[in-house]
């Protein structure tokens, strides 16, 4: 019996939960696009693109300069916010910052930004496809090999780094089906991995010598053999755990509560098969608790990147890398190996970085004296232009009072002929600002 | 922006609002324990704005414009206690911080990392122990008896995982389903609807100790950096957006967990960014100075530390204070470098916090406590660097604390089973001895089956 499925309208509002959920929420007109085609071949459209294709104007520093993602401080995030501002193939992206997420490697350890794009293309490589393979490859990566201390684990003397998070945060979860004796065996079965170093160059020449490997037997989950890299992983992969374990935690980037048992029975035996990512999104993307389920709140990132979406605007200042510190979500620098908090992303703190992030989105945009006189005075006619600015985003019935009521006032303060000429330019700025940070539009 | 605001008319509005707005921490889902921000990635954009010359700070010269500003109502009572949380992230190498110089078996299980017996300060109150070199401040501070140290604090059955053993700490019991942060449940019984300051995150991401259920708390990275500029926006308008941020945050939210969390987000930054107008820099003057030197450098944590310090001098009613202190402790490898940089930095930080507590005349009202998930394995990895282990360091500072150690050296004759030091105290019980002894509250109903933990002597 495989999981349900929405049959419930899907309209304009499901279409950019959706895109946000799904991406980087809709371009101009994109939700209503997406609505035409019903669930199943709006879903397909994601799961299924075409052609990797970038639209839109060129992304380039404050300076009009090209980006250098693999050298200037910064460069590294304005890259991938600009794929993910212009991708063709949002969910490829959005897939591609949750295995970021879910293998999190932190710039700040590897201390190469060549590495750490090189991990980045692995991740968008396997987005949606084997889990099998993913796994694999990222035990080998450069990048994770320097972050948790894949080099420096020998037969002469294991370093249980890597091992641990293998389990713990990668395939079964902290304590499930795992003791400490397994972490030394599983340990000694991933020694074997080195690499040279050279001033200038640093770290390079990535390889498996297996001299360094403890070619000895290890009894791992139970199973005694001279194991080695490969079979940990397999051994995890495997293990009965690791299903559950998995679908669980690629549903929570989707859905904000557990699935229920037979969802979660269903897609078990759905991913069991071959380890396939594609067919468990397809089934979690139609699944009614996306639709009907409560909100999410938007990762810092995937809110700015639908920001510039909205309006049509590209990578075109390097401020976005110091703004996502704000936030909360500097890309290639999460927190730690266990990834970002989803469940906690706004705070006084990251509230006013967020703000900051539709100020620096809007300013080019942001109306000036000259258009004083060109706008209606009428506060409902400002809310509304205020809301289309955005490609009129689907707001509580509530949070439309409250701007009308914002705008309201601020036109009664306007107690001299001057300022009944300006203030629909400076309530029309604060309108913007005022729906970008509304807690409506931080969520979907 | 500094004029008195309308806002604050709607004090009632905001205490209804907030009300609602504690929620707690996340649940632990399965094989997603809780982690947390550490603030690294605030560095990068920190190191720009850094670099405020620190002059001499006036005493209370902060608190008439408190007092314009309307603030002064929720002013702390000027003998009101604080706590400072400081977390060393990754699991500190204990028998490096304070390390057993001559011991050969020292020597045998840390070959490439044992330190040398010539070097660090002696620690006075157990002849076969010495500070590590980076440590000296804490040495000094503890010469004039203002530091207790936990020599093996930790926990029976103890957790190697980061995330499980740090979320014990942080939500005080070892339960992985508490949601709440042990300081938040003692804010949600002695807080106020209105006060997001009486909890307070040095970062840009909460600090889960502080997680409450009931009551607001703030995350903020420094006092005189909370404004909410908006280009093309002025004047009267500019009041009635401040003023809308609140109103946003105080719509219905029918339920729902994530814009629960938005709009409370929304609500308590309007009602922080007042309490924080003081602070905000004007006319070319920093937003605060402080009466010491704090150290310079690319690292923001001594000045959160001397922020801190500038809030607590003006009044503002701080109850309990968490941040993460600089440096990687995680040390799988190239340990020697990577800790004594942390270190360093750390310890100075605090020397000059503490300083500044006592150029201000506060030093009387503020314990802090330094503490990290686990200590590490008792032998070295072979990588220059160590792995997990079990029981581990913390610290108390201030003039208060008893300045005595609590808990003896566990030694590294009779490790765990696993290679580990066993604990000689236990942290609930030194958190029941903190909200007893030193925040004044009973530990019963914040600290789970409080009454089955000793409470270890922590002050005078």
């Amino acid at each position: 019996m495989g999981a349900a499925v929405y049959r419930g309208p899907f309209r304009r509002e499901q279409a950019e939960r959706l895109l946000w959920r799904a991406g980087f929420g809709p371009r101009r007109g994109e939700a209503t696009a997406l609505a035409r085609k019903g669930l199943e071949a709006a879903v397909f459209s994601l799961t299924r693109p075409g052609a990797a294709r970038m639209v839109g104007p060129k992304p380039h520093d404050s300076k009009g300069r090209g980006l250098a993602p693999e050298d200037a401080w910064g460069h590294d995030h304005l890259w991938w916010l600009d794929r993910m501002v212009r991708t063709s193939r949002p969910l490829v992206e959005r897939m591609t910052l949750v295995w970021h997420d879910w293998f999190a490697t932190s710039l700040q350890g590897v201390g190469s930004q060549s590495l750490m794009l090189r991990q980045n293309r692995l991740l968008r490589r396997h987005a949606l496809g084997s889990f099998g393979t993913l796994l694999r490859e990222i035990t080998r990566d450069p990048a994770m090999l320097l972050w948790l201390s894949g080099t420096d684990n020998t037969k002469w003397s294991p370093n249980e780094n890597y091992a641990r998070e293998l389990m713990e945060l990668f395939t079964l979860g902290a304590g499930r089906g795992y003791t400490e004796g397994d972490v030394r065996e599983q340990a000694r079965s991933l020694t074997g991995w080195t690499s040279d170093w050279r001033s200038g160059v640093g770290q390079h020449n990535f390889r498996y010598a297996r001299d360094r490997h403890d070619g000895g037997n290890k009894r791992i989950f139970g199973q005694r053999g001279p194991h080695d890299w490969e079979d940990a992983v397999r051994l995890c992969l495997e293990h009965s755990r690791h299903p559950v374990f998995f679908v669980e935690k690629l549903w929570s980037y989707f859905v904000p509560t557990a699935p229920d048992a037979r969802t979660r029975d269903s897609l078990v035996t759905l991913y069991r098969k071959e380890h396939d990512v594609r067919p468990l999104v397809e089934a979690i993307l139609r699944h009614p608790a996306l639709y009907t389920g409560p909100r999410m709140v938007k990762p810092p990132v995937v809110y700015t990147a639908g920001l510039l979406r909205a309006i049509g605007r590209g990578v075109d200042t390097d401020s976005w890398s110091w703004l996502s510190g704000m936030t909360g979500q500097r890309l290639f620098v999460p927190p730690s190996v266990a990834g970002w908090d989803d469940s906690r992303w706004l705070d006084t703190a990251t509230f006013r970085g967020r703000w900051w992030i539709a100020n620096y989105a809007t300013q080019p945009l942001s109306l000036t004296d000259k258009q004083a006189g060109s706008l209606p005075s009428q506060p409902d006619e400002l809310v509304e232009g205020a809301v289309r600015f955005w490609g009129s985003p689907t707001l509580r019935p509530a949070t439309r009072r409250a701007l009308l009521e914002f705008a309201r006032r601020s036109m009664a303060d306007a107690d001299a002929s001057w300022k009944r000429r300006s203030y629909p330019v400076l309530i029309t700025n604060a309108l913007r600002q005022l729906v970008a940070t509304s807690p409506d539009f931080q969520t979907c | 922006m500094a004029r008195p605001c309308s806002d604050y008319s709607r004090t009632d509005l905001l205490r209804r609002g907030l009300a609602e707005a504690g929620r707690g921490l996340p649940a632990i889902e399965p094989g997603m324990p809780l982690p947390a921000g550490t603030g690294l990635s605030r560095r990068s954009f920190l190191a720009r704005g850094a670099g405020l010359g620190l002059a001499v700070y006036g005493g209370h010269a902060l608190l008439p414009r408190l007092l314009e500003d309307g603030i002064a109502a929720a002013a702390a009572d000027p003998s009101e206690r604080v706590l400072v949380s400081v977390f060393l992230d990754g699991g500190a190498d204990s028998l490096s911080m304070l390390f057993p110089g001559d011991d050969p078996l020292y020597r045998s299980l840390r070959p490439k990392l044992a330190l040398p017996a010539s070097v660090g300060t002696a620690f006075a109150e157990d002849p076969r122990l010495r500070w590590h070199p980076s440590l000296t401040p804490l040495a000094t501070l503890h010469g004039e008896g203002k530091v207790t140290v936990l020599p093996g604090v930790g926990y029976t059955g103890p957790d190697q995982s980061h995330f499980t053993s740090r979320h014990f700490w942080e939500v005080g019991a070892t339960n992985e389903a508490l949601r709440t942060g042990w300081l938040g449940r003692y804010l949600d019984r002695v807080g106020t609807p209105d006060n997001p300051l009486q909890g307070l995150s040095l970062e840009s991401r909460l600090q889960p100790a502080l997680a409450t259920a009931r009551v607001p708390v703030a995350s903020i990275d420094s006092p005189d950096r909370y404004d909410f500029w908006t280009r093309g926006v002025w004047g009267d308008v500019e009041q009635r957006l401040m003023e809308a941020i609140g109103s946003l945050g105080g719509l219905p939210t029918d339920g729902d967990a994530a814009l629960l969390q938005a709009s409370a987000a929304s609500r308590q930054a309007a009602r922080l960014r007042q309490q924080l107008l003081p602070f905000t820099p004007k006319d070319g003057q920093p937003g605060f100075t402080s009466p010491v030197t704090y150290p310079t450098g690319e690292d923001d944590f001594p000045r959160r530390l001397a922020g801190l310090a500038a809030m607590l001098g003006s009044g503002l009613p701080v109850r309990a204070v968490a941040l993460t202190a600089p440096g990687m402790y995680d040390t799988h490898d190239s340990q020697p470098d990577a800790l004594a940089e942390g270190l360093t930095i750390t310890a100075e930080s605090l020397l000059a916090f503490q300083r500044d507590l006592e150029s201000r005349g506060l030093a009387d009202r503020v314990l802090i406590h330094v503490w990290s998930e686990f200590g590490r394995r008792a032998e070295e990895n072979g990588s220059a660097g160590t792995d997990h282990g079990a029981a581990g360091i913390g610290f108390l500072i201030g003039t208060r604390v008893s300045g005595t150690a609590i808990g003896e050296y566990p030694g590294l004759a009779q490790l765990d089973a696993d290679g580990n030091l066993r604990a000689t105290s236990d942290f609930r019980g030194l958190y029941a001895a903190l909200l007893e002894d030193w925040l004044g509250t009973d530990a019963e109903g914040i600290i789970p089956s409080a009454a089955s933990f000793a409470r270890p002597r922590i002050l005078k």
